[in-house]
């Protein structure tokens, strides 16, 4: 066995520091099992969200050496043991205590983005028809965890605290699945050019390089959003086009 | 349990981030300003722009200009005194502004050279953020436009290779031949043309901007083309913007008789 030290964030409402743990680990041991052994032997009170420990409930979101990653898709053999490994709560939310941030405000935007509205039923039986390739197009989107790492490293709100004018990469993916899908009528494009701030993005793909299910997030999602608000708002002859025919 | 007194505090490069992240901004701040130097130097230099059949594709198209590529003759005389002149001057605007509205150079100049962020999870020194939501940056919404450029300059481009495939000889008489300087040329036209048809503003046009590929204008398998190019397209904005710079640098040297381009055919 050889033990690995960890500096970990401690403290609530914003306000703590950095505590140094010094822990034994072993193969195949991942960041949230040493974060486990450390909680279970020396610091009792910590607390860590967590929950599948699969990569697949997004909970145990965390910052391990200063990058947005899953603790428990983080195996230690990855990481540099010289120096301690920090792990830090995301910093784009209210801390609650220690690795626990308060991440309720991206379920309240999600409640603000207009609902899937399909057209009517193509066949008398209630059914829809779709090609695959259009259903594979929004199919990628909705393999989001919602671990919201992308809004984490996103630099608008974690750097400028846009939260009311900007709903951030994920929701941007959540509009893209509905907005891009086949059978969806609804128009969500004047929202996102001014309520949902996509404007505000500057394509960094920072979303893109964190996100642990590789969405294609800048590419496939935020940049074909941005070229239909072009679109609506900013193609000269687009708009003259449509005056003409009175839309 | 000891405590290790590590800030927390933000500022411009402030990140808990222990790999080289300054590497990839640095490496781009200076091939992209590279390319702006040396472009901008061979830009105002008005010679050495073309040999035998080839002209540099910084010049292309030649709307006024001394050489037998020239569409309308020489500088006009109204041309101000008082104004620098080179044929490049007046066409590298449109593949200058294909590239900096370009969704793929906005993201990289950005961090580059605006630090906004310097890099992903790295701390920005500034207070107030914009971004493309109004003026100036707003006019990158403009990309599409450049696009359409971009796509007619191929054109012109490409007919540039096939006038680099007619050797004129001693005696006057043209002759079929391919130089190296004709495949530069051909290269330079496959990796342009790769990093513009597979450009962002391309694939929403060519059929992304609809929800179901059957309405694409050229049909779902062009669309699926674009996005297979779109899936590399920095590497193909890489590749082409170091090629044209390249391009031009063999068509200058060979004017200038330092180096000999040597016929294949």
């Amino acid at each position: 066995m050889t033990s690995a030290t960890f500096s970990i964030w401690r403290g609530a409402a914003g306000e703590g520091k950095f505590f140094k743990y010094t822990t034994e680990i072993s193969e195949g041991m991942v960041v949230l099992d040493a974060v486990h052994k450390i909680q279970a032997e020396q610091a009792n009170d910590m607390a860590v969200r967590w929950n599948c420990k699969a990569g697949k409930c997004g909970s145990c979101s965390a910052e391990i050496n200063g990058i947005p990653r899953l603790m428990c898709m983080t195996r230690l053999n990855q990481l540099p043991l010289e120096r301690p490994v920090t792990i830090e709560p995301m910093r784009s939310f209210p801390s609650i205590r220690d690795l626990v941030t308060d991440v309720s405000w991206n379920f309240r935007v999600k409640k603000q983005i207009k609902k899937f509205k399909p057209r009517p039923p193509d066949v008398a039986d209630g059914s829809w028809r779709m090609q695959q390739e259009d259903v594979d197009r929004v199919q990628e989107f909705r393999k989001c965890i919602e671990c919201f790492l992308c809004q984490d490293v996103c630099h608008v709100l974690r750097e400028h605290h846009k939260h009311e004018e900007f709903i951030g990469p994920r929701f941007f993916v959540y509009v893209a699945a509905l907005e891009m899908h086949p059978l969806d009528t609804e128009n969500r494009v004047e929202e996102l050019a001014k309520a949902k701030g996509i404007g505000y993005c500057n394509i960094t793909k920072c979303c893109t390089k964190v996100c642990p299910e590789s969405i294609t997030i800048t590419d496939n999602a935020i940049i074909p959003l941005k070229e239909r608000v072009v679109d609506e708002f900013y193609d000269p002859i687009k708009r003259l086009f449509r005056a003409i025919r009175g839309q | 349990m000891p405590q290790a007194a590590v800030s927390t505090k933000r500022g411009l490069g402030t990140t808990e981030r222990r790999d080289l992240w300054w590497v990839e901004p640095l490496a781009v701040a200076l091939g992209l300003l590279g390319f702006i130097i040396y472009a901008t130097w061979a830009a105002f230099q008005g010679n050495h722009y073309y040999f035998g059949p080839y002209i540099s594709p910084f010049y292309s198209p030649e709307v006024f200009g001394d050489s037998q590529h020239s569409w309308f003759g020489p500088v006009p005389a109204w041309w101000p005194a008082f104004l620098p002149f080179s044929p490049a001057l007046l066409i590298l605007w449109a593949p200058g502004g294909f590239r900096v509205t370009c969704y793929y150079y906005r993201g990289s100049y950005y961090k580059a050279l605006w630090a906004d962020p310097p890099a992903c999870a790295v701390g920005e020194s500034r207070g107030g953020y914009r971004g493309e939501r109004s003026f100036p940056l707003i006019i990158q919404n403009i990309h599409r436009y450049f696009l359409y450029l971009a796509v007619l300059f191929l054109f012109f481009l490409a007919y540039d290779v096939w006038k680099a495939l007619w050797f004129t000889d001693a005696a006057g008489a043209v002759h079929f031949g391919i130089g190296v300087g004709t495949i530069v040329l051909a290269v330079n036209v496959f990796l342009l043309g790769s990093y513009a048809l597979g450009c962002h503003s391309m694939r929403h046009l060519i059929g992304g901007r609809h929800d179901e590929l059957k309405n694409a204008i050229l049909g779902r398998n062009c669309y699926n083309c674009v996005s297979a190019l779109n899936r590399n397209h920095m590497r193909w904005a890489w590749c082409s913007l170091f090629w044209v710079a390249f391009s031009d640098v063999y068509v200058r040297l060979c004017s200038m008789g330092v180096w000999t381009d040597w016929r294949i055919i």
